[in-house]
């Protein structure tokens, strides 16, 4: 129990300078630091594409969807990966399951594509 | 390495006729309603048919210890598919009607029994999470699936507050793993046993997964989401989730207390009876103060969840076997209940205590099943809900909450007003306005289905005493 506990209580010496080194380094830089504010220095992105518009902004809807299809295609990509390393010691059930699970991501792509998600109007 | 798929099969079969159903909806031409529905209860009764095969299989998990196969959980099962094959009967006739029926409702059904079956078999935290959020995901969608406003925010209650639950039963999971350094629920069990001083991080994980439970058995006080969702969801759709979410949540909450946290009997004892007198006291007294009826049922269905809970404090087979029996009778009970409310509402319309007045009038049929519905919700006999109640009350005795046994008594009397007013108004009011129910005979006699097991639980309760007996014995 009590190593249990040594062990947690790394974690919390890590955490803790973890909070006091960011703690100190924003300080000194907030205390230091010389301020000149000019217009061109506290805009959004101080060197890049000047911002348009208000930040509240509406959003195209399908955007969203999009979105959606693109990270469960991301997440199986992510399965993929771990699959791949121990699919040698395996061997067929682990392309059979492979191949059921990407089936069925598959099969809701079709649905998708047929409720008209994948039309752009 | 060879995978046995016997023991899930039930749950592959109902997810393959559920993506049948949602593909055959808009790959066919002409989508076909009725030929969705047959596939549909051709997966359930396929699914039923593979999960009374396991019933000789007793004693073993399967999946690497993901799942249980035992007979607990083949009769769980039962009681699931069963709530689902008349959801289904009465979702197509009552959407169809409504104008609400899509091929994703039926899917969408069939996808969350197929989580709830699997909640009822889960022999490890991690496998109950998953199809927790199956079932879960697909009632969120379910309840908001007629578009109505009142049902888009039934849905978003339930949604919001269903992930909140999620998140304690997550960190509940993590807590129990923190504690024992496994999740399955046998491996927790092994690690807890024996132990002389209790480790505070597992009595944090009892608390977090009584919390997450709690939420999805709606008791008190975790029973917020309850009446919006049921009130906003098509009335059909809250015939199932009432009675499908709290069988399976209640079967897995079983395997949790009295296998994963059994070392813990003393800790987990007086929170569970703490729930439960809360639960039907709430429950009962808030029943009363309704005016929708909707609303009513779901208030009986937290004092509903509180019996269970009665139930679920004496520890061990006794307990598993009333708490088994009471939740056979509730599932028939509140399905009933909420399908007659389906024919005699329309739509949102329909649904308040008033338009209830005088319902002996323009249909003895439907009045007579509310009738029996109700008397067996508030107890009397001879239905399923007088012995059902009997027999959570004597387990409590048995292990020594008698004091848990006069609360429940006394709120079964607070809530039996509710139950019996609105007979009084069925059968000796003169109907206000003009709206007549739903006269299909179809309906009538899939309602006649859950009326005659009422009755029949009621008078001859020993038809499945002997079952259950079997079935009250959890290992894993």
């Amino acid at each position: 129990m009590e190593t249990y506990y040594q062990s947690y209580g790394v974690v919390l010496a890590v955490l803790i300078a973890g909070v006091a080194l960011v703690a100190v380094a924003f300080g000194a830089a907030a205390l230091l630091a010389p301020r000149r504010p000019l217009p061109a220095k506290l805009a959004t992105y101080e060197c890049g594409m000047d911002p348009v518009g208000e930040g509240w902004s509406q959003t195209q809807i399908r955007y969203y969807i999009f979105g959606f299809l693109f990270v469960i295609f991301d997440v199986e990509s992510v399965f993929l990966f771990p699959w791949a390393r121990v699919f040698e010691g395996l061997g067929m059930t682990a392309v059979v399951e492979m191949a059921i699970f990407i089936g069925i991501l598959a099969l809701g792509l079709v649905y998708a594509w047929r409720k008209g998600v994948l039309r752009w109007v | 390495m060879r995978v046995e798929l016997a023991p899930i099969a039930p749950e592959l079969l109902l997810v393959g006729a559920g993506i049948a159903v949602l593909l055959g909806g808009v790959l066919a031409r002409r989508a076909d309603p009725l030929a969705h529905l047959a596939v549909s209860l051709a997966g359930v009764a396929g699914a039923a048919a593979a999960s009374v095969m396991l019933w000789s299989r007793e004693g073993a998990t399967a999946l690497a210890g993901a799942v249980a196969v035992d007979r607990f959980g083949v009769v769980a099962r039962l009681v699931l598919l069963g709530v689902a094959a008349l959801a289904l009967l009465l979702a197509h006739h009552t959407l169809a009607r409504d104008g609400e029926l899509r091929p994703e409702v039926p899917a969408l059904i069939l996808f969350a029994t197929a989580g709830m079956t699997l909640l009822a078999v889960s022999a490890d935290l991690v496998t109950t999470f998953v199809a927790l959020e199956v079932l879960s995901l697909s009632l969120y969608v379910l309840t908001g699936s007629s578009r109505r406003l009142v049902s888009l925010e039934g849905a978003m209650k339930y949604f919001l507050l269903g992930a909140f639950s999620t998140a304690f039963f997550l960190y509940g999971v993590a807590m129990a793993y923190g504690a024992t350094g496994t999740t399955s629920l046998g491996g927790i069990a092994h690690a807890l046993a024996g132990r002389t001083e209790t480790p505070a991080l597992a009595l944090v994980a009892m608390a977090l997964l009584a919390v997450g439970f709690g939420f999805k058995v709606s008791a008190a006080p975790f029973h917020m989401w309850t009446p919006d969702a049921y009130q906003g969801a098509p009335t059909a759709v809250t015939a199932f989730m009432s009675a499908g979410t709290k069988v399976a949540a209640f079967a897995a909450l079983l395997r949790v207390l009295d296998v994963a946290l059994q070392p813990l009997g003393w800790d987990w004892g007086p929170v569970v009876a703490g729930l439960a007198a809360v639960s039907v006291v709430v429950g009962s007294v808030l029943a009363i103060a309704q005016t929708d009826v909707k609303r009513m049922l779901a208030y009986s269905s937290v004092a509903h969840a509180g019996f269970v809970l009665i139930g679920a404090t004496a520890p061990g087979a006794p307990g598993i076997d009333a708490a088994l029996f009471y939740l056979l009778a509730y599932a028939l009970m509140i399905v009933g209940a909420f399908g007659v409310v389906s024919l005699v509402s329309q739509g949102e319309r329909g649904t308040s205590l008033e338009d209830h007045a005088g319902l002996y009038r323009r249909s003895p049929v439907l009045a007579g099943l509310f009738a029996l519905f109700l008397l067996s919700l508030a107890g009397i006999p001879p239905t399923a809900g007088f012995i059902a109640k009997v027999s959570v009350f004597r387990a409590a005795v048995e292990a020594g909450h008698w004091w848990l046994a006069l609360v429940g008594v006394l709120a079964s009397v607070v809530a039996a007003f509710a139950y019996i007013r609105l007979m009084v108004l069925m059968y000796m009011r003169e109907p206000v306005g003009h709206r007549e129910p739903d006269p299909s005979p179809v309906p009538r006699l899939v309602l006649a289905i859950p009326a005659a097991g009422t009755l029949l639980l009621g008078v001859l309760p020993g038809l499945v005493t002997d079952v259950l007996g079997k079935a009250a014995v959890l290992r894993w």
